[in-house]
């Protein structure tokens, strides 16, 4: 009899939707509690990762208060290095980096810039405001992009060495064709520094392109790895970065004796450093943009990030 | 109805029952399954960390955040290490290489002697296990301390001081004598220190995890409560003193730590605050516990531990937040304890 059949269906239905109901209603309670006092109650993020699993904060709008931050740190009289390399046709960065850090890039502090470039005529003056110094360090050029882009842990090594360790207490080493947009604070400031690269944090550990040929001192295995960092934003303080950059220019020789070079040049050096060094802190994408792509709703603000150019032109 | 049609419709239908009945047990059991799993961290001691991990996978997209019911981060960017949040294995291979040596200085004066075995017995099962650790048991009866077995690389140091008659006033020179003892002994014995209360029983897994250049503890029972409710001094005449509308958390005096040098200048400043106090006649009033609170206050921990660290069941419960206990207050009476 169909309308028994259908009664009795009807009547299941309805016994599971109430348990399913009661289901959900307990599933909720049992991680129900009263929000823990903060003085900034919007400082929690629930969209996005803010920690990793080794305890290393990630750094985005909303997790943490700037005030605070700076009465902490301000105190300190710290002096903050910023390194970028302007090399060959790079020169034309400069001004626009320099002008846009004066205005975001940690903003009540002392701050030195370092540009190193193969044609010291080329760095235009930008007006500082007061505590901050520009030095240019000459250097040598290369005829190739990748070889200019690899020497580059070297010469932040050698330059911490000779003078870095003196000047600053902080180092960040920074790519040059890249704009400040937004505020760039003491939320950055730990003990190593890596920044996650804006192409990859939605994707799968396994398509990240770690250099993946054993014979590379820079390679990573399946499996492995946490988060796939940018090259054009790492720092902490000045001993940790150097102690970084000189792992990672030991990697870049021993490639080269063995005649080979990493897929995403000294990226993926820094990326296999920093699976065996992790970073203390993480920067989310927000301090490492690419304008080419669209603006997810979770990334809040972009505070650094790539200047659009046509990149083939400039790379010899 | 024939039936041929009558087999065909009570076939459909019988079908159809399995596949209601079959959905059924399934959500029944996955949510049995679930409430289980949520309290399945029980308060009875876990020697092994309850998660078996295979390389832990990190996305960071949504709904990776291991922890959505607690704050993970003060607004300082100081993680609150709850449960959870953090993958033991990661930790271990980053200070094991380190050969780190880590001293717990705990106080048993007078009659608070009869905590040390419990504390001591519990410590050798879930602190710091693997690592190399000195208990530094300051005393006034160093005949009291107990011999406890103790795994390879860890000892006790009995350091003898001397009592006062007023609970308060130990309590509050706690400071004094750790300060005093960083220059002696801790400086070159060991990296990093605990500061924790003897009345205390290890439960569950305390490790690297909690390590940090200076690290507090939240005070369990004003978790969830607002920060006018906070104990803090209120009188400003006390260097304890912290206005209302200001402070972050409340935290606990019985569990803080961090680099020794850290630690030094902690109870340095905060000896000296009640110093001062004292010539000027005045008591802060939760005495070594208002001054941390100040002192934190002023220079923020660059770590924060959840009331996990430090629970207390007979008051407190267990609320859904608290994955795992890890330190439990042991009942004492107090007015039988103390100034005996």
């Amino acid at each position: 009899m169909r309308w028994r059949s259908m009664l009795l269906a009807a009547i299941t239905l309805t016994l599971l939707s109430i348990f399913l109901v009661i289901w959900m209603l307990t599933w909720n309670w049992s991680v129900h509690y009263l929000p823990y006092y903060l003085p900034c109650p919007e400082a929690l993020r629930k969209d996005v990762l803010t920690l990793t699993p080794w305890l290393a904060p990630i750094v985005s709008e909303g997790t943490f208060n700037s005030e605070l931050l700076n009465n902490a740190y301000r105190p300190l009289n710290l002096t903050i290095g910023v390194t970028a390399f302007a090399v060959g046709k790079y020169t034309r960065f400069v001004r626009r980096f320099l002008e846009s850090a004066e205005e975001f890039f940690m903003q009540g502090f002392q701050v030195n810039y370092y540009i190193f470039t193969d044609d010291p005529e080329a760095i235009p003056h930008v007006p500082l405001r007061p505590g901050r110094n520009l030095s240019v360090i000459p250097i040598q050029g290369f005829s190739h992009w990748e070889e200019i882009s690899m020497r580059r842990m070297e010469s932040i090594n050698k330059f911490i060495a000779s003078r870095g360790h003196r000047e600053v207490d902080y180092l960040y080493c920074l790519d040059i064709d890249m704009v400040f947009w937004n505020p760039w604070g003491a939320e950055t400031l730990g003990d190593l520094v890596a920044a996650i690269h804006p192409g990859y944090f939605t994707v799968p550990r396994w398509q990240f392109p770690y250099e993946r040929r054993p014979l590379s001192t820079a390679f990573v295995a399946d499996g492995e790895g946490d988060f796939y960092y940018g090259g054009a934003v790492f720092g902490g303080r000045v001993e940790r970065v150097y102690e970084f950059t000189g792992g990672c220019h030991m990697a870049i020789l021993a490639d080269k004796a063995n005649g080979i070079m990493a897929a995403w040049q000294e990226e993926s050096h820094l990326n296999r450093r920093f699976i065996s060094h992790k970073p203390s802190k993480v920067l989310s994408p927000e301090y490492l943009w690419d304008d080419r792509k669209p603006q997810p709703p979770s990334l809040k603000l972009i505070r650094f990030s790539t200047l659009d150019k046509d990149s083939m032109n400039l790379k010899n | 109805m024939n039936s041929k049609t009558k087999d065909c419709l009570s076939k459909t239908y019988r079908d159809w029952l399995w596949v209601i009945l079959v959905l059924a047990a399934f959500l029944g059991g996955y949510s049995t399954y679930f409430i289980l799993e949520h309290h399945s961290s029980s308060p009875e001691p876990a020697t092994q960390s309850v998660q078996h991990h295979e390389k832990p996978k990190i996305e960071l997209q949504t709904a990776s955040q291991r922890r959505i019911d607690v704050p993970l981060l003060t607004p300082w960017l100081a993680p609150i290490v709850w449960d959870g949040t953090f993958d033991e294995d990661i930790l271990n291979e980053q200070f094991q290489g380190r050969n780190i040596t880590i001293g717990v200085t705990i106080f048993a004066i007078k009659k608070y002697v009869i905590f040390l075995k419990l504390f001591l017995e519990t410590a050798e099962k879930h602190f710091m296990v693997g690592y190399k650790v000195n208990y530094y048991v300051f005393t006034d009866r160093p005949n009291d301390v107990p011999k406890i077995p103790l795994q390879e690389g860890r000892k006790i140091i009995t350091l003898v001081v001397q009592n006062y008659s007023r609970w308060q006033d130990i309590s509050m020179h706690r400071m004094e004598m750790i300060s005093n003892y960083c220059h002696q002994l801790f400086f070159k014995d060991v990296d990093y220190l605990v500061c924790l209360d003897v009345d205390m029983k290890f439960n569950d897994h305390v490790g690297v995890e909690m390590l940090s250049d200076l690290v507090g503890t939240l005070h369990p029972g004003f978790y969830g409560a607002s920060r006018e409710t906070f104990t803090y001094e209120r009188r400003p005449k006390s260097q304890a003193y912290i206005p209302r509308g200001k402070g972050d958390y409340y935290y606990m005096g019985g569990f803080f730590g961090g680099k020794v040098q850290q630690v030094y200048k902690l109870t340095k400043a905060c000896h000296e605050a009640m110093l001062i106090d004292k010539s000027n006649r005045i008591e802060a009033v939760w005495h070594d516990e208002s001054h941390l609170n100040k002192y934190l206050f002023l220079h923020k921990p660059t770590k924060v531990l959840p009331p996990e660290y430090m629970w207390d069941k007979q008051l407190l419960g267990w609320p859904a937040f608290l994955r795992k206990m890890r330190m439990l207050a042991v009942p004492k009476n107090h007015a039988k304890i103390r100034n005996k």
